[in-house]
């Protein structure tokens, strides 16, 4: 049992990239998230479009919503995930809301992402409470599992969610949904060493990060720093080339290029 | 166990907690306030004091016999929601969770609303009890709802139409939820039905099932006996559950809930949650939902902004697969052709929501024979429905169609 995500944490800080799956058409998609890593993208998070996505801003509900009125289905996610991992190794990671998984079959969803190469799930919506069939079907296919943990999460909550996740947990920098914000929250700091408190190892900091400069500030106390709507901008308003530039950027905040 | 208490968070296999960590906080804290406030006199007798001086419980009972010729001679006596304040059921859940509110020291309430009733009724309680209050609409509702808009704005709550999705009630408790995700320090969301994470569904259906509780003794007073069976119309679900909870352990009592058929069943423009949907995760809960293969949730059509909802409560998910009560469509058409029957027979103009279970109400009454009582809840009023109603029978320019 190894995890991939791990495995790339243990190499250095991390920049995560999230783009969603089917944006702007499926093929975009794919070619925007090898160009990312090429670009200094050390983890690829893409996510999976939904009809109800409750935490995600504007940025990524309109751009989620252009992928599902195209005609996104599901095994596109599975199909996207095999595509990159043929030609990039670093770990993917599918952000999905917890619905569409169960209407595949929690332990199929498993099994196909596994054989596909894809690393494991990001699950916004799936608290470990809830989470018992996610969590056998991911031992059985050695995947990892990243919960999310906030800053109003008590401690014994974010001992629970270190306790269960698998390649890191995902703190959330701030109260509140995706999308670009001028500064870091305060907060992610001092969730990041409350988690560090009850042992976590790995540590994820998104939501809000969008420069090099707050990539930089988040690696300083995380492992890794997650962008995403500022990615999903570049991409919907340049293409693929901008969304590298983009990247490029952001990675210049990683402690090895700085 | 008793059916009645059944307290959550799962009810059989539905229910549960499906949010972000964010919320968990919150979540806890308001289940925490409210077992307290259970238990606690002083918060029922505030609840009791405000239902009697301010929103006009207990609400009356109606028979109506003239409406009941066209229900095979059965007898229907309407419990009568739309005379409280504000024109619905929707106060009796706002009152106390407003009250909850502010013993949690909240200074702002967010709501969804979709028929605009329950941002009615919120608008209103946080005017009474000097709240801030938003309200989340999704714009193809401000339209048909323009009526309720206007009320909940001179009322000083802020109305903001939701653009994204469908733009219909799914979306504004979309919205609702990522703003409580960002205020959740100040912010009370004061969710509108049974549906949502625990404790929602059994804390709303609490607020609620003083509906069910006056009806069953009004209806033994009146009749001597208990109903044959009960109908609600069925949106999220909470007059519905509120109507029913008083009977769920009189097996001699069926229990009927009416969904929205929209153009039919048959068609993909439905609201049919229980009669055509099959579980899945929404807005926080497990439970029946309207969803494609891939689990992406179907878009709903109603006539009625309350019923256009893809998504049910969890209770009535586990009652419909214990057999407990049974849910049926009603189309628009069905349901427009009650409204006007009840208005012309009984001088009473229904919401449009209500209607359906009206509909229900005609159709039992001839398979269950004259013999039989049944007691439908009047979950609304009509006035905000005229210019929807006025459109569909043609009478705006006093020409009927
Ligand atoms: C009068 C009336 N009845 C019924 C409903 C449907 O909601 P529920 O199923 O939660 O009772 C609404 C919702 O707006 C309403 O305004």
């Amino acid at each position: 049992m190894s995890s991939k995500v791990e495995a790339q944490l243990d190499k250095g800080k991390a920049l995560i990239g999230y783009l969603p799956i089917g944006f702007p058409n499926f093929e975009e998609s794919v070619e925007a998230a090898v160009a990312l890593v090429e670009s200094g993208v050390d983890i690829l998070e893409l996510g999976v479009p939904y009809s109800d996505p409750v935490m995600d801003g504007l940025v990524i509900q309109e751009a989620t919503q252009i992928a599902l009125a195209q005609g996104f289905k599901l095994p596109q996610a599975i199909e996207a995930v095999r595509q990159i991992t043929e030609r990039v190794s670093a770990p993917v990671l599918l952000m999905t809301y917890f619905n569409p998984v169960i209407q595949y079959g929690v332990d199929k969803f498993a099994a196909d992402l596994a054989a596909a190469g894809g690393a494991g799930l990001i699950t916004p919506d799936l608290i470990p409470d809830e989470a018992a069939e996610w969590i056998a079907a991911s031992e059985k296919y050695d995947l990892d599992r990243v919960f999310l943990a906030a800053p109003s999460s008590t401690d014994e909550r974010l001992r629970q969610s270190v306790e269960l996740s698998r390649g890191f947990v995902y703190a959330v920098s701030t109260m509140g949904i995706t999308g670009a914000r001028a500064d870091v929250d305060v907060a992610a700091q001092t969730l990041v060493e409350r988690l560090r408190a009850v042992g976590a190892e790995y540590v994820g900091v998104g939501v809000g990060i969008s420069t090099g400069e707050q990539v930089a500030e988040v690696l300083s106390y995380g492992d890794g720093a997650i962008v995403g709507s500022a990615l999903v901008k570049s991409l919907n308003d340049g293409g693929v080339a901008a969304v590298a530039l983009t990247a490029q950027g952001l990675a210049h905040g990683k402690p090895s290029a700085s | 166990m008793a059916l009645r208490d059944e307290l959550g968070p799962y009810f059989g296999e539905y229910g549960g907690r499906f949010v972000p960590e964010s919320l968990i906080a919150a979540l806890d804290e308001l289940s925490a306030a409210y077992e307290l406030a259970k238990l606690d006199p002083s918060f029922q007798a505030e609840l009791a004091d405000l239902h009697r001086t301010y929103t006009g419980r207990p609400s009356i009972i109606t028979e109506v016999p003239r409406f009941a010729v066209h229900a095979g001679g059965a007898r229907i006596i309407l419990k009568r929601e739309d005379l409280n304040h504000t024109g619905s059921h929707k106060i009796n859940n706002v009152l106390g969770q407003a009250l909850l509110a502010k013993r949690l020291g909240k200074t702002r309430i967010i709501a969804e609303t979709g028929a605009g009733q329950h941002g009615v009724a919120s608008a209103t309680a946080a005017a009474l009890f000097g709240l801030e209050c938003v309200v989340y609409m999704g714009e193809v509702d401000t339209v048909r709802q323009a009526l309720n808009v206007a009320r909940m704005r001179l009322l000083g709550a802020t109305v903001i139409p939701v653009t994204t999705g469908s733009k219909t009630l799914k979306d504004a408790i979309n919205e609702a939820l990522r703003d409580w995700v960002t205020n959740v320090d100040n912010t009370h969301y004061l969710l509108g039905t049974v549906a949502g994470p625990h404790p929602f569904p059994s804390m709303v259906r609490d607020f609620h099932k003083i509906i069910g509780e006056e009806a069953r003794e009004q209806v033994l007073a009146l009749t001597g006996q208990l109903p044959t069976a009960v109908a609600a119309c069925v949106g999220g679900g909470s007059n519905a559950i509120g109507i029913f909870h008083a009977f769920l352990d009189d097996p001699e009592v069926a229990l009927y809930g009416f969904e929205a058929a929209g153009r039919g069943v048959d068609t993909p423009e439905h609201a049919a949650t229980l009669t055509m949907g099959r579980p899945g995760v929404l807005h926080g809960a497990r439970s029946y939902m309207l969803q494609d293969e891939d689990g992406q949730t179907v878009e709903s059509h109603s006539i009625s902004a309350g019923l256009d909802y893809p998504g049910v409560g969890p209770e009535h998910s586990w009652l419909k697969d214990l057999g407990r009560a049974h849910y049926r469509p009603i189309t628009d058409v069905e349901a427009m052709d009650a409204l006007r029957l009840l208005s012309r027979t009984e001088g009473i103009i229904p919401a449009i929501e209500t209607a359906h279970g009206l509909a229900g109400a005609l159709q039992l009454g001839k398979e269950l024979g004259p013999e039989a009582i049944i007691l439908v809840n009047n979950s609304g009023r009509g006035d905000k429905d005229m210019e929807t109603a006025a459109k569909y029978f043609g009478i705006l320019d006093g020409v009927e169609q």
